[in-house]
């Protein structure tokens, strides 16, 4: 044997060595080595420190259990991954690896003071302490405590990995492919059905990985599966939680086991859709509970065998157990007979099978039954065991290198209850077990709660003549929450087992409480003096194994984390420089700077060019929607506040949207195409909710209405022309329009062609200047924009962006929905009574328009704002007063909602919400800024040509 | 009631600790009470503590169908702050700031109020309005709640992204430095022991099942599960089971509820220092004590009781985390889980008097109330008390549901144009 490694036996590959490292020191494993596994090889026990008492800690488990081996590894810039388990890390030639939460290092760490002031730190102390000087809890103590706390150090660069994400369908999804899962596959794959199978571990097989006897079996099914076209099989892939409907989300690891990290993703998330669900999750051993139970070489029997079977290691040279089940028997007489010595089985049962004792007597293995350990010796590895009878008498020191426990088994329902499904408690197994299904699943082999481990002890925690109040028998490892902790719990009346849990932290540790959630269950029963049956299990939570973040945000990063939608334009505004700016999720040319120019001189400059030439402007964002049908015209009367049955095809008309609260949520200019046919538009932000909402009204409330809506935002480019010298630039361009003032009124719509392109083109105007808004199919955007851009040139025409849009409608009073009203804002409120149909039976929010509050005086009007110095544009969002000489809190009676500087004007211009406002003009308000007050006075928001006439011409 | 101190600690630790008393004792419900609270989560034991500390009314008990904390105050991501827009809402949620401040001191129970700051992030020019329009009216408000530059948030918080070629990139930040965390539990049970020491029954595993009604229509008492109690004031405390409870006095509530998810990381050291809120891309941040990334995700789209939510929601969440904090990307998600949420059609809540008389409502804090547990829990006890609202919660009516008067935060910042 060299080091710990069995001269044969396992399925590593002794063939192929690997070199890693692991805090520094240089180690040597083989080629399907866990790290867990080559550290053991190399007779290192040590693996890492505990929590909260910084207790030296080894190998607890062997699979993805493992409270206590949590490791940092690094792979290069920005690949550092803190918290891994020893276990679940596959070993590859130059791993990096080092322990977590010490210092200096893992053999001394100074934290361990924690551990010999441990009497101080029950659980919840926190909740007791700390109070006092009360300044000193952010300052002193909370500091201390947080870096006392978290266990590995966090990444702090980012990550170079990517990951992907798919879907995936099937009749029958197996999820762990140990013997009963690999039997249901085989079974499934027989029929037509699509199948996959799911296991966390890099090879098939589960138990049977550690059961030589059954290779050649697996080897076949392996290959088996392999060659159904039906079977798919995903290894190193965590199913970590089974969400509604049979939909089961996982990732597969991909390049974490690699030695070179290959551009491929590094993990894949799989949302899988699944007809059956069989879960074959097995069971997880269950340690016992007493004095030094976490000492670095005490681990469960089943990872002992594991280490040994697997792969060929052995986790001492002299190997104690300590059992309450037949199963630890077997892994003992397992390893017998790969040549370890056993030092004693330790059984605190007083009688087991004669088959077990022949078999023990056989291998000459000394068995003390009724006894039970009551002490560990050695610090950072076990030296030897104290053993007394269940009495207290007879207590004997035995040496030993490990010790094995074998407390039982607790069977892997994770998933099952993630799906609701209940769960049965069964004495005979000590065990909760899956009962009534909840979605279409079930459950095979040991998390069905058959298996042949044969019998056991249901036990909380080990009989011991030590005080008990002394002693620290660990239950939950990682988070070091001792049988001390549960009982003291109880003692201060958390009875319900999720205040036991939330108090003492049991099971709430990075495993989850896989290896201490029965044993807290067992102690606080006994505690509480009521059958576990009784008291019920805490809620699984998925995952069921940590995940990577990035693995479930998969490809939604960067650009791909959420679409920018772009017009057919929006090229061309950005070889022409202009600068862009996010609107719900597109992105919309802000403006257009010429060189030298700020945002300011560049906002100025378009909209002089609007108001004395012509200016183009790209309105494609602006929702759309075809509202066609026979009761077309009905159903736009019953949604918008204005009237639309009498609207004339070809003419158009401002619409304003309710929710039934009353409050303005939309607005849009809107043409009647046809008698049976509407031509929608909405703001840009509210283009997805408004349809949601009439799809709702259309559906739920009048389905007798005959009217189909179509979503047509990116089907047309809109390109609005506006300015004095808007028609001269159109005019050679459009075919069979004619666009003279009679024949093409304001708000009028007209169907053509435009440059051979057809074309529904609107006479509308959102800068008070006669203004067209050209609609074309989306592909031919970008060319009929650069077309009229080359007719314009003699016109000097002008690209604006949005800022110019939104100070040309301010200085007309126009409104934005979202910025000049917010969702308490109705069509009085904003000076647009004129916009409800009087005579209309009903529209949505009618009603809510008539409660008392809405007709009361006192509501916040939209009115305009002159400030006094001409020179100060206020900022949106400031608060407006009455009195500024008042004490805060102040009496705030409206805030500015839109301000601008007015190149028309020569001054600034804002608009605001007012407590009655209308009822205001010309009075002095307050907007008491930091370090400065302004004044302004109420105004009419018509800052500009108020009669209209540079509309109509 | 033993005081909890460093030197109670020790003193016991030499004892083995077997010396602690029961925080509260596990009470049978008597025939009759002054006073009931429907609901045993940090609200109602808040009601129930206040009721008999401020008000010397201690023959209250307080009724929970589960164990106490179990619902949405165990469930939450314990975001403290009041930096709300309207006058109504900075004063409710700035009263329950202030108790927040001294709450360890008051119950005897480290409720770890941590002032960490709560930093909301803007990522376009309507984020910046509104949150513009936030801090002048807390300014005037005496709320703090200040402007931070990208550089001066990404100091204040160095794992911030605040690249400009971001999808979304950070244009700004309002800083409430009040603002912070607490540990849910404590809260719960710190008010649930300082209440039974005043005399309150702490009644668990007691579902109520009818509220019983006079000839006049005042209420005589409740149903249980654990037999009837007499009680001529009854305030009920219960989230997302307040629609089905008044539907037993014969009251239609306007409210519905969701699932709401949050998660948590594996614990780390420290590496976050504050509180980040983006409702532009949907989430938001803290590190717990314990190093535990502590994070919020949103609502189901559809009404339900399940606590239990979908895929999709974690999903996006996450993908919004690693956009905001890419160094994140590697950490691993350790836990999710689920609270159903109550929500009002103007998504502020309805804490006050109803239509019948001696029954006392708190209800609908939606995704936010933790962070005004011991304000909701006060001004319950005071309304319940006086029988009329203190003028703090007299705007939260149930009336303004028919009169029009909405308290709409989110309205107010309404999506962009």
């Amino acid at each position: 044997m060299t080091g710990y490694r069995l001269p044969m036996g396992g399925r590593v590959n002794r063939q192929t060595q690997l070199a890693f490292r692991f805090d520094g020191a240089t180690y040597a494993g083989f080629e399907g080595d866990t790290l867990a596994s080559a550290l053991l090889a190399n007779g290192v026990q040590l693996f890492g420190r505990s929590f909260k008492y910084h207790r030296p800690r080894g190998l607890l488990g062997a699979g993805s259990e493992e409270p206590n081996a949590l490791i940092s590894v690094t792979r290069g810039p920005g690949r550092f991954t803190p918290n891994l388990r020893a276990t679940s890390i596959d070993l590859y030639d130059g791993l990096e690896a080092s322990s977590q939460n010490r210092w200096p290092s893992l053999k001394f760490d100074l934290g361990a003071i924690n551990d010999r002031l441990g009497m101080f730190f029950p659980a919840g102390f926190y909740n007791k302490t700390f109070m006092w000087p009360r300044s000193f809890w952010e300052k002193l103590y909370e500091p201390a405590i947080r870096r006392m706390a978290g266990l590995g150090h966090p990444p702090t660069e980012e990550d170079p990995d990517h990951y992907a994400a798919t879907y995936a369908h099937c009749d029958v999804l197996i999820i762990g492919a140990g013997p009963a899962g690999i039997d249901a596959a085989l079974e499934a794959a027989s029929g037509n059905g699509r199948v996959i199978l799911i296991d966390e571990q890099d090879e098939l097989g589960g138990g049977a990985l550690s059961d030589p006897a059954l290779w050649p079996w697996l080897d076949r099914s392996v290959k088996a599966l392999a060659a159904s076209p039906n079977v798919t099989v995903l290894t190193r892939t965590t199913a970590f939680g089974y969400f509604h409907d049979n939909f089961i989300g996982a990732v597969e690891r991909l390049t974490d086991h690699l030695a070179d990290v290959p551009h491929g993703p590094r993990e894949k998330l799989w949302r899988i859709r699944a007809g059956e669900v069989i879960l074959a999750q097995g069971a997880i051993e269950r340690p016992l509970v007493f004095d030094g139970n976490d000492t670095p070489g005490v681990m469960l029997a089943s990872a002992a065998r594991v280490f040994a079977l697997r792969f060929g290691v052995a986790v001492g040279r002299s190997i104690a157990l300590m059992a309450s089940h037949d199963s630890g028997w077997h892994d003992i007489f397992a390893l017998a007979k790969t040549g370890v010595g056993i030092a004693a089985i330790v059984d605190v049962r007083d009688a087991v099978s004669p088959d077990l004792l022949a078999q023990a007597e056989a291998l000459g293995i000394p068995v003390h039954l009724g006894h039970s350990v009551i002490g560990v010796r050695g610090r950072l590895g076990v030296k030897a065991i104290s053993i007394a009878r269940n009495g207290g008498t007879g207590v004997a020191d035995l040496a030993c290198d490990a010790l094995l426990m074998a407390g039982g088994w607790t069977l892997t329902v994770h998933l099952w209850s993630h799906s609701k499904g209940t769960l049965a408690w069964r004495d005979d197994l000590g065990a909760y077990v899956p009962d009534q299904p909840n979605e279409n699943v079930r459950c095979v082999g040991a998390c069905a709660g058959a298996w042949s481990f044969g019998d056991g002890a249901v036990i909380d925690i080990l009989p011991t003549p030590k005080d008990p109040t002394r002693a620290k028998a660990f239950v939950d490892f990682q988070n070091d929450v001792t049988a001390k902790d549960i009982k003291l719990a109880v003692r201060e009346g958390f009875r319900s087992i999720e205040h036991i849990k939330r108090y003492t932290t049991n099971g709430m540790a990075t495993d989850q409480g896989k290896t201490s959630n029965l044993n807290g269950l067992q102690i606080a029963s006994t505690a509480l003096n009521r059958p576990v049956a009784d008291i019920g299990l805490t809620t699984f939570r998925p995952p069921y194994t940590p995940q990577t973040f990035g693995a479930l945000a998969g490809h939604a990063k960067g650009p791909l984390f959420q679409p920018t939608r772009k017009t057919n334009i929006d090229s061309w505004a950005e070889e022409n420089g202009a600068v862009f700016e996010l609107v719900a999720q597109w992105r919309r040319a802000r403006y257009f700077p010429k060189a030298g120019e700020d945002m300011h001189a560049a906002v100025n400059r378009e909209c002089r060019m609007v108001r004395s030439s012509v200016g183009i402007f790209d309105a494609s964002t602006l929702g759309k929607i075809e509202v066609v049908g026979p009761d077309a015209a009905e159903f736009l009367n019953r949604m918008y506040t204005n009237p639309w049955k009498a609207l004339e095809p070809g003419r158009c008309r401002y619409g304003l949207l309710l929710k039934e609260d009353g409050f303005i949520t939309d607005d849009g200019v809107s043409a009647r195409l046809a008698a049976d046919r509407f031509h929608l538009t909405t703001t840009t932000g509210g283009a997805a909710r408004v349809l949601n909402m009439m799809e709702d009204y259309l559906q739920t409330e009048w389905p007798d209405l005959n009217v189909w809506l179509t979503s047509t935002t990116e089907q047309y480019a809109v390109i609005a022309l506006q300015g004095p010298n808007a028609r001269k630039v159109l005019e050679p361009l459009v075919e069979g329009i004619d666009l003279s003032a009679e024949a093409f009124p304001h708000m009028a719509v007209r169907e053509g062609t435009i440059c051979g392109i057809p074309t529904r083109l609107f006479r509308v105007s959102f800068t008070g200047e006669l203004g067209f808004e050209i609609n074309v199919p989306s592909a031919y955007g970008r060319a009929l924009w650069e077309r009229i851009m080359a007719e314009g040139a003699r016109f000097d025409i002008t690209p604006y962006g949005t800022e110019a849009m939104h100070v040309l409608r301010a200085e007309k009073g126009f409104i934005i929905v979202g910025q000049d009203t917010d969702g308490t804002v109705t069509p009085q409120d904003a000076g647009l009574d004129w916009a409800i149909g009087k005579k209309k039976p009903d529209f949505v929010g009618k009603r809510s328009l008539a409660r008392p509050d809405i007709v009361a005086p006192g509501r916040k009007h939209l009115v305009g704002l002159l400030t006094e110095d001409p020179n100060v544009v206020l900022e949106e969002g400031a608060q407006i007063v009455a009195d500024p000489n008042q004490p805060v809190p102040m009496t705030m009676i409206g805030h500015v909602t839109s301000s601008y500087w007015s190149e028309a004007l020569g001054r600034s211009i804002a608009m605001a919400l007012v407590v009655d406002g209308q009822n205001r003009m010309g009075q002095s308000l307050f907007i008491p800024m930091p370090g400065q007050t302004h004044v302004a006075k109420v105004s009419s928001m018509v800052f500009y040509d108020a009669e209209g006439a540079r509309l109509n011409v | 009631m033993t005081r909890f101190s460093a030197m109670s600690l020790f003193a016991k630790a030499l004892g083995g600790h077997q010396g602690w008393p029961e925080q509260w004792p596990d009470a049978a419900p008597k025939p009759a009470y002054d006073a009931i609270i429907v609901g045993g989560g940090g609200h109602g034991l808040g009601a129930a503590y206040y009721l008999a500390k401020k008000y010397g009314i201690t023959k209250v008990a307080v009724l929970e169908k589960g164990w106490i904390g179990g619902g949405n105050t165990g469930r939450n991501t314990t975001i403290i702050r009041s930096n709300y827009l309207y006058d109504e809402s900075a004063h409710l949620y700035d009263h329950a700031v202030k108790l927040w401040d001294g709450l360890s001191q008051e119950l005897n129970y480290n409720t770890m109020y941590s002032k960490r700051g709560v930093m909301m992030l803007a990522h376009n020019v309507h984020d910046i309005q509104s949150f513009k329009r936030h801090i002048h009216a807390n300014r005037l408000n005496g709320v703090d709640n200040e402007w931070l530059t990208p550089e001066e948030a990404k100091a204040y918080c160095p794992p911030l992204n605040i690249s400009p070629d971001a999808r979304y990139p950070v244009l700004g930040a309002a800083l409430q430095r009040r603002g912070g965390t607490a540990r849910h539990d404590t809260v719960a049970w710190g008010y649930a022991r300082a209440a039974a020491a005043l005399g309150v029954d702490i009644i668990q595993n007691c579902a109520v099942t009818g509220i019983n009604r006079g000839p006049d229509g005042a209420v005589t008492g409740v149903e249980t599960t654990r037999g009837s109690i007499a009680c001529k004031r009854i305030g009920v405390s219960a989230a997302g089971n307040t629609s089905v409870l008044m539907q037993m006095a014969g009251l239609d509530f306007p409210l519905e509820s969701y699932p709401l998810q949050a998660l948590v990381s594996e614990p780390v050291k420290p590496i976050f220092p504050c509180v980040v809120m983006s409702n532009t891309v949907h989430a938001y941040m803290s590190q717990s004590d314990k190093g535990e990334l502590v994070i919020g995700a949103g609502t189901d789209q559809y009404v339900s009781y399940s606590q239990r939510g979908a895929l999709h929601i974690v999903e996006h969440t996450l993908a919004a985390i690693c956009e905001i904090f890419p160094i994140f990307r590697r950490m691993r998600m350790l836990r999710t889980w689920g609270g159903i949420v109550d929500v009002t059609p103007d998504r502020s809540p309805i804490l006050g008097k109803t239509p019948v008389q001696g029954l006392y409502v708190n209800c609908g804090w939606g995704t936010g109330g933790f962070k005004a547990t011991p304000g909701a829990g006060d001004l319950l006890a005071y309304t319940m008390a006086k029988d009329e609202p203190h003028r703090i919660n007299a705007p939260f009516n149930l009336d303004r549901f028919r009169n029009g008067r909405l308290i709409d935060e989110a309205a107010a910042a309404a999506v962009a144009h």
